[in-house]
């Protein structure tokens, strides 16, 4: 079938030189782009093959079972590293993301005027602190008053990292939520906190579970604060009060010993350590993606 | 100070042959912070009667209709002074919750606004559920009334449980008409309710306000004078926060008694 006259020269090809300059211009830049990526690549593929190559062949089921021997010997595992791991981060989460929600809640529904500003002004400042500096405040507070180390301490240094990151992150989620889903609850009559509760947290509440998962990760990685609070024991931790180690004071600790026992260790908790974390980051990944489609 | 060309014209006397006044307002002003947008409003909103709002764009017609719910306080720094009041009683006298007058004087707004994560169904119980209804025969019972008096039933009755966004915009719009009627509203405010809808599914949604006012008072914000002309039985004029003109909808397109209103009702303004 025909399309028409196709005859005489086609007005929109490009035939002058500045044209094809530009052309020329436009792929160099493409290329110059490429290659920025890939330099900047480089180093995070670099890490993630030397973990991997150091880390999967010291991965075992007795790695992954049984508790550090002391560092000079060989075998052991890292059990009570990723016990310890989760039972840090674990109560880090049950007293930091409460607060951090309410305090996000509070920001994005209710707050305007001063106190939310003092509120947004200590998230932010608490968000971008040193972590060894709060690790050094818990160490003061809870360390120096109890007498000694614990998961407890180290909870309260990953927590108080925790409560800042949650708080803007539940505050960005409930602002993702239009104003006008607000005013339909409110027009039916519905109190504010209801309204808050039943209509605009739920709306929101994928928004909510991936900031608190990125939270999570966050804290799971966070070694600073816990050198100088939990005490870095070759035993599982038998409770809050308890000292305990780390999947993260594990590499710190091996990885700087000299002593290859230990630094085997190292590779191994390095390894989990990035599994857990990549995991965390892909599940936040899929869920936002998700809900994008609908 | 009243500037003569804009004398607000009080409530027209044939008026005052209507038995019941539903909401009466008097001496109504509004401000958004310094900047006042109503000044000495003074309306007579007969009951069981379909009143449309007119006025160009800016003029202060969302702002009085959300004074009649109290959604207007809710916008910060957003002040009211006057008397709303709806079956003698006023709903700015102090000790008045406006939780309990929105739940009597219902609001649906010009975007539909289904809530994002509830079922058609799930919407339409909302207002119900979230204050404390629990019986599920009730829930039920009250959502299809209230799809049926939407004239939504027989299109979303299949598919109760589909999430309420997915349906099309002019059925969205009439969920949250459902999702207003299901708590029993008195008045019904609607800010142009058909603005962002295609011309067969505002012709629904006009046929469905002539129904309605059969047990409700419908105040309905329009800027299309055709559709004013159609359902509304009386209309107001409001130019620059300032009421111009009130009356039986025929006389404010027939026969106006003020010159702007005879110009913006025949096209002819600034
Ligand atoms: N949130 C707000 N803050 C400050 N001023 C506002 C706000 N909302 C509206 N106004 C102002 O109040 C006046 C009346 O607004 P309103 O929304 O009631 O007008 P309207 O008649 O509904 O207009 P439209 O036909 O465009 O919807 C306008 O001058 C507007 O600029
Ligand atoms: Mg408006």
């Amino acid at each position: 079938m025909s399309v028409g006259l196709t005859g005489g020269s086609n007005p929109f090809r490009s035939v002058s030189r500045r044209d094809t300059i530009r052309k020329w211009h436009s792929h160099l830049m493409l290329v110059l782009c490429i290659g920025a990526v890939l330099i900047a690549l480089i180093p995070l593929l670099s890490i993630l093959f030397e973990v991997f190559r150091q880390g999967l062949p010291a991965l075992s089921y007795d790695l992954l079972t049984k508790r550090q021997y002391f560092q000079y010997f060989a075998g052991g595992g890292i059990a009570n590293a990723l016990w310890g791991s989760v039972l840090i981060v674990g109560t880090a989460s049950l007293i930091g993301m409460p607060i951090g929600i309410l305090a996000g809640i509070y920001l994005s529904e209710y707050g305007q005027g001063r106190p939310a500003a003092v509120v947004r002004f200590f998230a932010d400042v608490f968000a971008e602190f040193p972590s060894i500096i709060i690790g050094l405040f818990a160490y003061g507070v809870i360390v120096v008053w109890t007498g000694h180390f614990s998961v407890f301490a180290g909870a309260f240094a990953l927590s108080v990292m925790l409560v800042p990151i949650v708080t803007r992150t539940t505050e960005e989620a409930l602002h993702l939520v239009p104003d006008s889903v607000r005013e339909a609850g409110l027009a039916l009559g519905l109190p504010r906190w209801r309204v808050t509760g039943s209509v605009v947290l739920r709306a929101a509440k994928g928004g909510l579970l991936t900031g608190s998962l990125l939270g999570f990760s966050r804290i799971f990685g966070e070694t600073a604060p816990l050198v100088v609070t939990i005490g870095g024991s070759l035993f599982f931790a038998k409770g809050l009060d308890d000292t305990s180690s780390s999947l993260t004071y594990v590499v710190w600790r091996g990885a700087t010993s000299g002593i290859h026992a230990a630094e085997v260790r190292a590779w191994g908790a390095a390894t989990v350590l990035l599994l857990v974390v990549l995991a965390i980051n892909i599940s936040v990944r899929v869920i936002t993606s998700r809900r994008a489609e609908r | 100070m009243v500037d003569p060309a804009v004398g607000a014209r009080r409530t027209a006397p044939a008026l005052r042959e209507t038995p019941s006044t539903k909401v009466a307002i008097g001496g109504l002003r509004a401000w958004f912070g310094s900047k006042q947008v109503l000044s000495d409003i003074d309306l007579d909103l007969p009951a069981l009667r379909a009143i449309a709002i007119i006025g160009p764009s800016g003029c202060g017609k969302s702002t009085l209709i959300r004074t009649v719910n109290r959604m207007h306080e809710l916008v910060r720094g957003a002040r009211v002074e006057g008397r709303v009041v709806v079956d003698g009683h006023d709903i700015y006298a102090p000790g008045v919750d406006a939780v309990a007058v929105r739940r009597r004087i219902g609001m649906v707004f010009q975007k539909p606004n289904p809530f994002p994560t509830m079922s058609v169904g799930g919407n339409v119980a909302a207002g119900l559920r979230l204050n404390g209804v629990r019986d599920r025969a009730v829930l039920d019972a009250a959502v299809e009334k209230a799809l049926r008096q939407a004239a939504l039933w027989d299109e979303v009755k299949d598919g109760l449980d589909q999430p309420g966004v997915a349906l099309s915009g002019g059925q969205q719009q009439r969920l949250c008409i459902a999702r207003a009627l299901a708590v029993g509203p008195e008045v019904l405010l609607l800010d142009e309710p058909c603005s962002a809808l295609d011309p067969i599914a505002t012709s629904k949604i006009e046929d469905l306000i002539t129904e309605l006012k059969e047990r409700l008072t419908i105040i309905m914000v329009t800027h299309n004078m055709q559709q004013a002309a159609r359902v509304a039985d009386y209309t107001a004029f409001l130019y620059l926060g300032k009421l111009i003109e009130f009356d039986r909808t025929r006389r404010i397109f027939e026969t106006p008694t003020q010159e702007l209103t005879e110009k913006y009702v025949t096209g002819r303004f600034g």
